[in-house]
């Protein structure tokens, strides 16, 4: 077996960036055929690393050898010779043309588009994926997208396929189903890099798993062995605390009061929204659990002001405010994460402190029109410090960020205004297991301090961990809350797929009695 | 019949310049560049042409030279867009004005002196049918040339390879990069076939259409093909069916009074300005087919970081 010249081996691969060693002297091999697992947080340097191997990114020391040679300087296109394929995060498809034209690109010679569409066709059924090549890209859902990068990869039949984060963007049906091509692929020899932070899917699908922390390597493992416990805490250095839910005593009038909401389509792949009653109040965490899709950006609008409707019913203390825009109920103590960070949460362009003042201006950022230049840059570095975001500082474009790191920013920004009630949606999408766990800690935090926080979220295991009481968002309707106590994955789950959906009825809230 | 045959020959004319400026363009833009500065490139192409041409060159020197010279003004622009990243809008514009001060001096001993003008072909039996003959067979080559560029265009950016690759740089240059495909340099191929364009056509202006030398003779043509392809939301036919509608709104112009139109032809030169605003505003209301034809990173600078 050691014999064996493997597929790729890596000795002592560094990479330095000024200021940090992305990768230290990392060392790993992988097999024909081996699904293997690049497991770390944010920042732990995987993204890194495996550019170097695709070849976008050079290493300033160490050895990279594939089937038995050594790769010296390499480029992407050098690499796809040899037969390795990668698959980013951000998808490198265009939306203005076909399938089989985004394809098609990736491949020599001439533009031959019938031959090609038969030959996707060909691989798609073999290995499972549904593509249509005629279709023009812009009109693919996101998993759609992945599985023609996918099999854009797979038409040059690659000897080692990268996977960087690929489920950050899927809902779960298709994480089963991606799964299912990918053991498929290993099956006929193809080796796999799979980046990822989640431990549940990494020991689901893999042989072998090396860790990362901090650009080493902390340990080699086989994940069907090692234990969830034991692979976290390879990964972040040290135990990871439970987040702590307090008792605590809610207030008697909600502090957000939905009554019959009904809400159009929001964008084109919007859902209608019908007849939402819902109520969250001081001291509690409220969630509303259910895939994106089904309400849940109609539902965000709704509440944050980004859309208005004078005639629903839409309470803040027993005020009115389904009328007033974003601005006027942000003054009034609403605050507000929305899903998408960039262009919603943040302005990519503009500095980290500039996007303080864009929400702050409600706790003195601004007075008089004028912005308090001292306390953003304070309120920004205050905010950077205590939710560890990683950035060389307040003067950082949003979009210099990763995702994550801009997300605790985000959080944290909205957090600090100390608000009377807290909307957020995908609180923790693409943020670290420590980071998380640090942000759902204060999410609760913030609740037993008397504030009324409302989460839309598509983790079940986060609304579990975090909720008093969890609601499930499902073709635009809510189902009954289900109190803390009570709410399993499966009675969710079976909520979600709408087995069970029972929607609120005249004036009962029975679950409220079950929180108090 | 005469009055309408002199209308369309005159329409097809003074299309052709149109027509040559903005395919140049709508390749530059499909690329993700917005060149501005089409009117100077083709007063450099005019002046350049017109010397030649004025100096006993040959019309085919002639024509050649301007859209060399048109081509090196836009490497002027490719290199402080492109390479220097400069704003597009403000280089694109500076370029405009560059061409409008550089032609005038070299168009200052020039005088009122005419040159040879390039003739209309002459092809015996088809150039003499009636009413066909002059409609179709009694234009000259360019005009010929400038409308066999249309579907030449059209089918080179929906069924090649390297058309597609222009489209996909003007969505996105980093996708275009990531997956190996040199954005900068496709953009500055793409930006210097504009400026040959517009050369050609400020050298049909000035050695065919008028044949004589005028300050800023292409009097603001630059400008319109600049919004025929917006007009033409980055369609090669629709660019036609606009330099048609367009050249047309100039013969009108200068028929307007012998047909007694009962519109000052003030308003007339204004149409074309107006009707591309209109188109605009109508493309912009729908929203999912204006993103499948506008090119999405029209106007960004893009740098290939490692």
């Amino acid at each position: 077996m050691q014999a064996m010249t493997r597929r790729l081996e890596l000795t002592n691969i560094t990479k330095r960036y000024p200021g940090v060693i992305a990768n230290d002297a990392i060392t790993l091999g992988v097999s024909a055929g081996e699904i293997h697992a690049i497991l770390g947080e944010n920042g732990a340097g995987k993204s890194t690393l495996m550019k170097i191997i695709y070849g976008a990114v050079a290493a300033d020391d160490g050895e990279i050898r594939f089937e038995g040679k050594p790769l010296g300087v390499h480029s992407p296109g050098h690499s796809r010779h040899l037969g390795i394929e990668m698959v980013y995060q951000h998808f490198s498809l265009f939306e203005t043309v076909s399938v089989a034209q985004n394809i098609a690109l990736c491949q020599d010679g001439r533009l031959e588009l019938t031959a090609l569409g038969d030959r996707i066709r060909q691989t798609a059924e073999r290995y499972g994926l549904v593509v249509d090549p005629d279709k023009i890209v812009f009109d693919l859902s996101v998993g759609e997208r992945q599985q023609v990068e996918i099999l854009r990869c797979l038409l040059q039949k690659p000897k080692l396929l990268i996977l960087d984060e690929p489920t950050s963007v899927l809902a779960p049906q298709a994480i089963d189903q991606l799964f299912e091509v990918l053991r498929a692929l290993a099956k006929d020899g193809c080796s796999i890099l799979y980046i990822s932070h989640k431990l549940d899917e990494v020991r689901a699908l893999c042989d072998s798993a090396t860790v990362l922390r901090n650009g080493k390597v902390t340990g080699d493992v086989d994940p069907r062995q090692a234990t969830s416990h034991e692979l976290a805490v390879m990964m972040v250095g040290s135990d990871l605390p439970m987040t702590k839910m307090p008792k605590t005593t809610v207030s008697a009038e909600p502090v957000l009061r939905v009554k019959n909401l009904s809400a159009e389509p929001f964008g084109e792949k919007g859902r209608k929204l019908s007849d939402i009653t819902l109520d969250v109040h001081a001291g509690e965490v409220v969630g509303i659990a259910g895939v994106s899709g089904n309400g849940q950006s109609e539902l965000a609008v709704c509440l944050s002001g980004e859309a208005l409707d004078p005639n629903s019913l839409i309470q803040l203390d027993g005020a009115d405010i389904g009328h007033l825009p974003p601005d006027r109920r942000r003054k009034m103590g609403l605050a507000y994460v929305p899903e998408e960070r960039l262009g919603r949460g943040a302005v990519p362009t503009h500095s980290l402190m500039q996007n303080a003042i864009l929400t702050g201006y409600v706790r003195g950022l601004a007075h008089m029109g004028l912005v308090k230049k001292a306390r953003a840059r304070a309120f920004a570095n205050a905010t950077i410090d205590r939710y560890s975001v990683k950035t060389n500082g307040a003067g950082a474009q949003a979009n210099s960020l990763s995702g994550g790191n801009l997300q605790k920013y985000i959080l944290g920004r909205e957090l600090s205004l100390e608000p009377r009630l807290l909307i957020a949606a995908q609180p923790t999408w693409g943020v670290d297991v420590g980071a998380a766990s640090f942000v759902r800690q204060k999410i609760v935090d913030l609740s037993r301090n008397g504030a009324a926080v409302l989460i839309i979220s598509e983790e079940l295991d986060e609304l579990l961990e975090i909720c008093d009481r969890i609601h499930v968002l499902s073709n635009g309707r809510l189902s009954a809350a289900i109190p803390r106590g009570e709410a399993t994955r499966e009675k969710l789950g079976l909520n979600i797929g709408g087995a069970t959906l029972h929607l609120p009825g005249s004036g009962e809230e029975p679950s409220d009695a079950a929180a108090h | 019949m005469d009055l309408f045959i002199a209308i369309f020959t005159g329409t097809m004319i003074a299309a052709t310049p149109l027509l040559f400026a903005a395919l140049g363009e709508l390749i530059v833009e499909k690329s993700g560049v917005l060149n501005l500065g089409i009117e100077g490139m083709m007063l450099i192409g005019a002046a350049i042409a017109f010397w030649l041409s004025f100096n006993g060159y040959s019309l085919g020197i002639a024509f050649i030279g301007g859209a060399l010279a048109g081509m090196i003004t836009a490497g002027i622009f490719a290199v402080v867009a492109l390479s220097l990243l400069a704003n597009q809008y403000a280089a694109g514009l500076a370029l405009a004005i560059f061409g409008s001060g550089v032609s005038a001096m070299i168009g200052t001993g020039f005088g009122s002196t005419p040159v040879e003008t390039l003739r209309p072909i002459d092809i015996p039996v088809l150039s003499d049918i009636w009413l066909l003959g002059p409609l179709l067979f009694k234009f000259d080559v360019l005009v010929y040339l400038a409308i066999a560029l249309v579907p030449a265009t059209a089918w080179w950016l929906n069924h090649t390879k390297s058309g597609l690759v222009l489209r996909t740089v003007g969505e996105s240059p980093q996708t275009a990069h990531a997956i190996g495909y040199n954005a900068i340099r496709i953009r500055y191929a793409a930006v210097l076939y504009g400026g040959a364009m517009a050369g050609l056509a400020g050298a049909y202006m000035s050695v065919a259409y008028t044949a004589i030398w005028v300050e800023g003779m292409t009097a603001g043509r630059g400008w319109i093909a600049l919004s025929l392809v917006v007009f033409a939301s980055w369609r090669p036919y629709r660019v036609l069916a606009g330099a048609i509608l367009f050249g047309g709104m100039t013969i009108l112009q200068l028929h307007g009074q012998i047909l007694g139109l009962p519109l000052p032809s003030e308003v007339l030169s204004a149409a074309p300005y107006i009707a591309a605003i209109v188109v605009l505003v109508m493309i912009s209301q729908n929203r999912s087919r204006m993103r499948l034809d506008v090119p999405a990173s029209l106007a960004k600078p893009f740098r290939a970081d490692g």
